[in-house]
């Protein structure tokens, strides 16, 4: 059974604006039968204003598509196209307090159903570049087809370059032999064959190495997870380093987000491969604050 | 409320007579079956006797052809993986496109290794076409693993005579049988079946205890390789309150078999017709005339099963459901869409399964529950109009992809 939060059975049990909206000047229709999941939204606009004065929906689908749509017209109700168009997929999961990731799918449906209604309204063709395959990594919610699309623009080999590319097997691991399947799936299509990751550049077993040299592969251990950090709006920072202990700022959405620790376990874990010793990675809390959550896709 | 089970065939409750029977091997009867002391030898005893209790139920020859292993699964993959290691030179297998994923997923990670694996397909029923079947049958086959019933509709296979086809073709034939065994009445030793797979917990013995029959004289290889217990057939020690459980559980079934195939069966038809009678654009799934006594599979079209199943579970109704989200995959049932039913009835279809502890007031309430919660999901659903679907309902909703 799917753990949903109160306010998901809430508005599943007694969805708001359901059924067909008589008079909407503005529909949306989005979702795949083949996934068991559609949605069509209705909006009765305002043309002065441009301000959503109500909203409706139909929806073919599971509990939480159902509450993501009834949650959906509830927030944009009152708000201009603009302000509606704000509305992220992360929002309507929010306002649910969240939703499993294997149902994030159905927020992002909101969100695409509402684009569509808009372009429908402003007489533009709304055009779909969703695709999406089936989930693999359940800890960030990553599907198939995300994997897939970034190990083939990125020319991606290891299942450590797709965890720092799209974070998927960046937690629990279990996924791991999916995302090798996909990699020796595409590395096939170039002509090259998957190897399981050879262990990062030997660190002499003594632990001789100059202070500079540590510095500099600490620096390069953080300039390698940024990328992916920023994708999602976020960031990571060198503060200093004291020993075993080095110190970190979490920028952007990443500070404050729910996977920060899992993020700065993954990024530690990095650090003492690339070092070869232990060390303790210490965030150091940002004066701006948090401006929102992760959003896991 | 009390609630109402109708989802036997994931799992059943365990007979409280047969926790009775159990309880004494976890304080008492611990000691390990292997032992010389009087600790183990009555324990010895016990698995003798739950051994011949399960023989009874199955109809084996012989008591040594019962090899207890953890589930089902363990079960159909020691058969699989059996086979293909006697015959190396083997490199076929045929099964069906609607076997469990304990079979489906051994045999889409065989082909990874280089096997072929032949699916049958079903028709609309769900039956198989045994002339394509019989065409497949050549040297290159190592192993036919075909259900006996399935999960999800109950639609039964004609597996004694495709076991005697194999047979007949020198081919080794298996058998996931988890959702037969108790329901219907075998006698595998009139039958040419070779290996069958057994769950303990389908039938009212509790979770973690399976058995693989294994045919006298039918070449094996086991998966666990250890100790000498199952004759050196299934190493590690001997799960042995689950199995004086499961010969309990066996032993009751065969007792029960008689209401099982007229008092549970009478229930079950009493519920599809009742809710039938009730709900327009509603179809039984599956193969009605061929099917186990207690499932009824049916699909209300142009609404998500996960959504019916939230609302019965808010009544103290438990079913399960065919769709994708209840599955936690992005296609609905690989069964539904098998026997090419489509996407708008696929993600609707419910699966009660009955068990001999269900009464007819029971069935009745749930009568009474299903169509207001149909109606009510029907009343969101953009393929529903006023008092029905809606016009070529294809052409009214087609969404952005597809």
């Amino acid at each position: 059974m799917w753990e949903y939060s109160e306010k998901v059975q809430e508005h599943f049990f007694n969805p708001r604006n359901a059924g067909a909206l008589g008079d909407a000047n503005a529909t949306g229709e989005v979702g795949s039968i083949s996934c068991g999941d559609a949605l069509r939204l209705m909006l009765k606009v305002d043309p002065e204003t441009e301000r959503i004065l109500d909203a409706s929906f139909q929806t073919f689908g599971c509990g939480s598509a159902i509450a993501s749509s009834s949650a959906l017209t509830e927030m944009i109700k009152g708000m201009t196209l603009d302000e509606a168009l704000k509305v992220s997929n992360q929002d309507i999961a929010d306002y649910l307090d969240g939703l499993p990731p294997e149902k994030m799918h159905c927020s992002v449906m909101g969100r695409e159903a509402l684009e569509a209604a808009i372009a429908n309204y402003r007489g533009e063709v709304w055009a779909d570049d969703h695709e999406e395959g089936a989930l693999i990594c359940k800890c960030f919610a990553i599907d198939a087809v995300m994997i897939e699309d970034t190990v083939r623009a990125n020319n991606l080999s290891t299942v450590q370059d797709v965890i720092n590319y799209t974070k998927a097997g960046g937690g629990c691991a279990a996924c791991h032999e999916g995302i090798e399947e996909i990699l020796t799936k595409v590395l096939a299509e170039r002509g090259e064959s998957f190897k399981v990751t050879p262990p990062p550049s030997p660190v002499a077993a003594s632990g001789k190495m100059s202070t500079l040299e540590r510095v500099k592969r600490i620096q390069q251990v953080i300039e390698d997870v940024r990328p992916a950090l920023q994708r999602d709006r976020g960031d990571i920072e060198l503060v200093d380093i004291d020993g075993k202990t080095i110190y970190v700022s979490m920028k952007g959405a990443c500070s404050g987000c729910q996977m920060e620790a899992l993020t700065l376990q993954g990024v530690q874990q990095k650090m003492m491969e690339a070092l070869g010793e232990f060390v303790k990675l210490v965030p150091v809390r940002a004066t701006t604050p948090a401006p929102g959550l992760c959003n896991p896709k | 409320m009390n609630p109402i089970y109708l989802d036997n065939n994931a799992t059943t409750r365990v007979d409280p007579s047969v926790v009775e029977v159990m309880l004494p091997f976890f304080t008492e009867q611990f000691g390990n079956p292997s032992s010389m002391h009087s600790f183990g030898n009555k324990v010895g005893l016990a698995l003798k006797k739950a051994r011949q209790q399960v023989q009874a139920l199955i109809g084996a020859e012989h008591d040594s052809e019962i090899i207890f292993t953890s589930c089902g699964t363990e079960s159909d993959s020691t058969a699989i993986l059996s086979a293909l290691k006697v015959q190396p030179e083997r490199k076929e297998i045929i099964t069906t496109a609607v076997e469990h994923p304990a079979i489906l997923t051994l045999c889409q990670t065989l082909e990874k290794d280089g096997y072929t694996v032949h699916y049958l397909k079903v028709d609309g029923k769900g039956r198989l076409d045994l002339d394509e079947y019989a065409k497949l049958l050549t040297d290159k086959v190592a192993i036919v693993s075909v259900m006996w019933a399935n999960n999800e509709t109950g639609t039964l296979f004609p597996v004694e005579k495709m076991a005697e086809m194999a047979n007949a073709a020198g081919v080794m034939f298996h058998t996931d049988a988890v959702q037969i065994v108790g329901k219907l009445p075998m006698d595998l030793k009139s039958s040419k079946i070779d290996m069958l797979s057994i769950s303990g917990h389908k039938l009212h013995a509790p979770k973690g205890i399976g058995v693989l029959y294994l045919r006298r004289g039918a070449r094996f290889r086991p998966l666990l390789r250890g100790g000498h217990q199952e004759r050196g057939r299934r190493a590690g020690t001997e799960n042995s309150a689950s199995i004086v459980a499961l010969g309990a559980a066996c032993e009751q079934a065969l007792e029960h078999m008689a209401y099982e195939n007229t008092e549970v069966r009478a229930l079950r038809d009493r519920l599809e017709k009742g809710i039938l009678a009730q709900v327009p654009n509603a179809f039984v799934t599956g193969d009605p005339d061929n099917r186990l006594p207690n499932t009824c599979n049916i699909a209300f079209e142009y609404i998500e099963g996960e959504g019916i199943l939230l609302l019965l579970n808010k009544q103290g109704i438990a079913a399960s459901s065919g769709s994708a989200c209840t599955s936690g995959s992005l296609e609905p049932s690989h069964v539904m869409r098998a026997m090419g039913i489509p996407y708008t009835a696929a993600h609707g279809t419910v699966r009660f399964s009955l068990s001999r502890y269900n009464t007819e007031e029971e069935i009745d309430r749930v009568i009474a529950a299903v169509p207001p919660i149909i109606a009510q999901l029907r009343k969101l659903s953009p393929y529903w109009g006023e008092n029905g679907p809606v016009t070529d309902p294809a052409q009214a909703f087609a969404p952005v992809y597809a």
